[in-house]
């Protein structure tokens, strides 16, 4: 075997020169799906990384277990991940996939139920073997059975041609076989007239140190690239103009890093040092990896002992002046929600960042939802008022995580982040801004000793002055208990208690002030109004742009806030006749907007640890429209 | 900041404008003065100070010394500390805790603080009984302790605390006794000095609801036949007439009598704070078999988390550059839409 440098790797990467037809195509979705070993996320990552590059606008959803390696071949280790691309605006992965890649006999029972009719599936052949057929629970071999006969199948041996492609290469038969996925990424490349350029580079980076299996993966990559464009399986290539989005620099982004990336920003806009203290957790752990290997922007992550000594040292970290962040989902938010209490009896800043994911209980670690609303919103003891914002598409998680931030130091009060499995781990374009352009976050410490007291507010605010330890003269105790007034010494009085909670409660409804004029996609008054929060944004946004180019006045408002609500909101609600609130769990939003508004809102409702798709949104105003004629 | 420079500090410097709500008699106030004491002695501006708590009648410290404080859960106080300690490596951070604090609601905090060694010191007062809440048995409690939640007695098996600390890895382990006031600065002190987590155990007594605790151990007639005080490089020897000695018998330790069957001063244990094994052993010494040991069980040396922390950042600084987040937010692969 010779040894080989990544520029040898690179010269491997000869494609075959474009011959056959190219048909244009305005939108396609696209899905992988093999076993949890078979590397479909990367396969995944790396498509929608040449999409990006090739300028279409894109929305994806990667799909897998919680087990790392469930048992090979069987339906519960299926690992899918799906992409939407497209030459306009898009919104969501899509519904329904019009190709699908089935690696195995499982992914393809799996996934063939959502495949379009007349879509093109991809196969391996050589895996739909009798032993494999069993563990995918096929009484029939589905390949010859005849009941893929509403699909245009390509039944090509990825196993042999991969093994073809590495020949020379005198690897381990397993480590070809490890290829696999880069020989059906190469051809979805061909297929759709992807650049593989960023795949190389890619590889390049991750096999660094390893240059046979660099080679190796380049070659298999290459290999099946130029198998779309030599076989006569495929007539033609399809191709999907770039977009027309808003003009910029993009770059792809997963909710999760763009999550880490705005609490970076914000913590340099504050001129501060960030502290993270977080504890493993699915889908989070992303923001903690991802915020550890950016030390030199003065980050300091802290893995705790568990999710309470994650929020508690990020509690003492704000007490010491430090941008104050924790990580978390679900589970990990009912065992903060102490720390969380004592942040507001404190008033420190701090933000807790909760990727929701299905539940109850340990639930579905690796799915989606959004059923921690109430409890972010209300679940800790007593009167305990926490702003909550949530972000609704992967990019926005910048954006959110700054504003919480910035709310946070300005209100001297903990903040919830809401993000979620589908945010976190999904990807779209986003537009690059100059750090020139974010706002600056002004912190005041108080060093003055000149009639202080820890609890004497702001007239504006009502936050409290920020004084961190190491202040000569300023020495004071804080605390859990009860405050008194002005002074913040401990206080038992009836009178006081009273008053202190009711301005804690008028501090945070203050931050009304905050919030921009609440955006009405479509008319400002009609039939329907769709209410949404966090990730539905996309399902939503495209059901009501159908809905609005076949005629009707149906319109979306999308909450950033959900706690203040935006002040203008009510005055919206009453333009409509009915108000429509999908959400991924039984209920949540519709019982703070019927409480707040009294208005007699609808439901529609989706607890399967996936997204909504556009058309049972767009279903369920059809059926309410219907209803109103 | 160079000590010289530093104001002289009393220890009315350190008492805060806050009452004192402890029930009269109780231990704590022995150990406040104490602290208060030792404060102005310790070369440290006193706005450098941070007193941290959770709850529980010990747990009310921090109201009462006049630096920065934090009064805050039930257990959490070593993790609120490490994070306020990680971030702030310059400040001099103390937690204030209690027997139910420390080693039931907070155990997983107090061992991982311990194991992770930052520059803490933790006082654990124990009276072997949870006071605030009225009188339950805790989990330093005897076994068959008689309390309200155990009318017939406790069932389970008490910790002892040196002996959890040590098994925590920590780097500093040392016991002390409320009413021994010079014995107690003196611990506090060496706290103070250790760099990583210095862990005390004082034993305190609950004149309430459970007085009298430790009284063999702080009696005049009896305290120098139960008090064996460790001191580095000294022989274990104890009792009124000095004449008792704890000697090695196989893999466990004994109590003799120099002099007698043929002991002498040379068979008995000198003591060596940097010794885990014997740290141990004499963890485990039970009165009323044994004498209870006070003083310092192990000093050892070793890094601290903070500092491995802010070298790491300092490093990343140094390799990388400090931030530029104009350079982050373009990484990767990026392409321009016109």
């Amino acid at each position: 075997m010779s040894p080989a440098s990544p520029d040898s790797a690179v010269a491997a990467a000869t494609i075959s020169p474009a011959r056959k037809p190219i048909e244009e195509r305005e939108t396609v979705v696209i899905r992988f799906a093999g076993d949890s070993g078979d590397g479909m996320q990367v396969t995944g990552a790396q498509f929608t990384n040449e999409t990006a590059l090739a300028g279409n606008d894109l929305s994806t959803l990667p799909d897998f277990p919680a087990e790392i390696r469930a048992p090979a071949g069987t339906l519960a280790g299926v690992s899918g991940f799906q992409l939407h691309f497209s030459s306009r605006e898009i919104f969501t992965p899509g519904d329904n996939p019009d190709v699908l890649v089935a690696m195995n006999p499982a992914a393809l029972k799996v996934n063939i139920g959502d495949l379009n009719p007349n879509g093109i599936l991809i196969v391996d052949h050589e895996t739909f073997n009798e032993q494999n057929l069993k563990k995918a629970e096929y009484a029939s071999n589905p390949l010859t059975d005849g009941s893929l006969d509403r699909f245009q199948v390509y039944q090509l041996d990825v196993t042999k041609l991969t093994i073809n492609a590495l020949q020379d290469l005198n690897l381990p038969t397993r480590t070809m076989l490890r290829c696999k996925n880069f020989f059906a990424l190469g051809l979805t490349s061909w297929l759709f007239q992807r650049p593989i350029e960023p795949t190389i580079r890619f590889l390049q980076q991750r096999f660094k140190k390893t240059p046979e299996l660099l080679e190796a993966n380049v070659r298999v990559l290459t290999a099946g690239y130029n198998y779309g464009e030599t076989t006569d399986l495929f007539r033609s290539a399809y191709q999907v103009p770039a977009a027309r989005i808003a003009p910029g620099k993009y770059r792809n982004i997963t909710g999760n890093t763009a999550a880490a990336l705005g609490f970076i920003a914000a913590a340099r806009q504050a001129g501060l040092r960030l502290f993270l203290g977080s504890y493993p957790i699915t889908p989070a752990s992303d923001i903690l990896h991802e915020m550890a290997s950016y030390k030199n922007f003065d980050v300091y992550t802290f893995q705790a002992e568990d999710e309470i000594a994650g929020v508690g040292a990020a509690l003492g970290a704000a007490f010491g002046g430090a941008v104050a962040l924790t990580t978390t989902s679900g589970p990990g938010m009912c065992l903060k929600a102490e720390t969380v209490n004592l942040a507001v009896s404190v008033e420190l800043p701090l933000v807790i960042a909760d990727i929701q994911r299905g539940g109850p209980s340990t639930g579905l670690p690796t799915k989606t939802e959004q059923a921690d609303l109430l409890m972010a919103l209300y679940g800790r003891n007593s009167d305990s008022p926490v702003p909550v914002l949530a972000a609704c598409t992967p990019a926005d998680c910048f954006a959110t995580a700054f504003e919480c931030v910035r709310i946070a130091i300005k209100y001297m009060t903990p903040v919830i982040f809401l993000s979620d499995g589908y945010l976190a781990n999904g990807a779209e374009p986003w537009l690059v801004p100059a750090a020139t352009d974010l706002p600056k976050i002004p912190v005041e410490f108080r060093t003055n000793p000149d009639g202080f007291f820890p609890y004497l507010r702001d007239a504006e605010t009502l936050s409290r002055p920020w004084v961190t330890p190491g202040t000569p003269g300023l020495e004071h105790r804080i605390g859990g208990l009860e405050k008194e007034h002005i002074t913040g010494n401990v206080s038992y009085a009836p009178n006081n208690h009273e008053q202190m909670v009711r301005v804690r409660a008028r501090k945070i409804a203050g931050i009304v002030q905050e919030i921009p004029p609440t955006v009405v996609h479509g008319p400002t008054q009609g039939k329907v109004l769709v209410i949404g929060w966090g990730s539905t944004y996309g399902a939503i946004a495209a059901a009501t742009k159908q809905m609005q180019q076949a005629g009707h006045t149906v319109s979306h408002v999308h909450l950033r806030y959900l706690n203040p609500l935006p002040p203008d909101l009510g005055d919206i609600i009453h333009q409509f006749d009915r108000v429509l609130i999908p959400e991924m769990n039984l209920g949540q939003l519709i019982k703070v907007i019927r409480a707040e508004f009294l208005v007699d809102a609808l439901g529609l409702n989706k607890i399967q640890g996936q997204p909504f798709k556009v058309a049972e949104i767009s279903h369920r105003i059809s059926r309410l429209l219907e209803a109103k004629s | 900041m160079s000590t010289a420079s530093l104001p002289k500090l009393s220890r009315k410097d350190f008492v805060s404008d806050q009452d004192v709500r402890w029930c009269p008699g109780c231990g704590d106030y022995a150990i406040l003065a104490q602290v208060q004491k030792i404060l102005p002695e310790l070369g440290v501006p006193r706005e450098n100070f941070v007193f941290l708590s959770g709850i529980g009648c010990s747990s009310r410290f921090p109201y009462y010394v006049n630096t920065y404080g934090f009064h805050t859960i039930h257990g959490r106080a070593p993790a609120i500390a490490t994070g306020l300690k990680a971030s702030r490596p310059e400040l001099s951070v103390w937690v204030v805790t209690g027997d139910g604090d420390a080693l039931s609601i907070g155990g997983n905090h107090l061992i991982h603080a311990l194991r992770r060694n930052l520059d803490l010191n933790i006082l654990l007062f124990n009276n072997r009984i949870y006071g605030l809440t009225k009188g339950q048995y805790s989990p330093t409690s005897e076994q068959g302790k008689i309390t309200k939640s155990t009318p017939v007695g406790s069932i389970d098996h008490p910790f002892h605390p040196i002996s959890v600390a040590l098994g925590a890895e920590g780097s500093f382990v040392a016991r002390s006794i409320d009413v021994e006031a010079k014995h107690l600065q003196e611990i506090v002190r060496r706290a103070h000095e250790h760099k990583g987590t210095a862990f005390v155990e004082i034993l305190q007594n609950c004149n309430i609801f459970n007085d009298g605790a430790f009284a063999d151990l702080t009696e005049k007639e009896t305290k120098a036949e139960t008090q064996l005080i460790l001191e580095h490089g000294k022989p274990l020897i104890f009792g009124k007439q000095r004449t008792k000695g704890i000697r090695m018998r196989g893999h466990s330790l004994e109590v003799v009598e120099i002099g007698k069957d043929g002991v002498a001063e040379a068979d008995i244990i000198v003591h060596d704070e940097t010794n885990p094994v014997l740290a141990f052993l004499l963890s485990s010494m039970q009165p009323p078999q044994f004498p209870t040991p006070i003083g310092v069980f192990r000093a050892v040396t070793r890094a601290t988390y903070e500092e491995g922390l802010v070298q790491q950042v300092d490093h990343a600084k140094t390799k990388q550059g400090a931030g530029d987040l104009d350079e982050l937010f373009n990484r990767g692969d990026t392409w321009v839409v016109n």
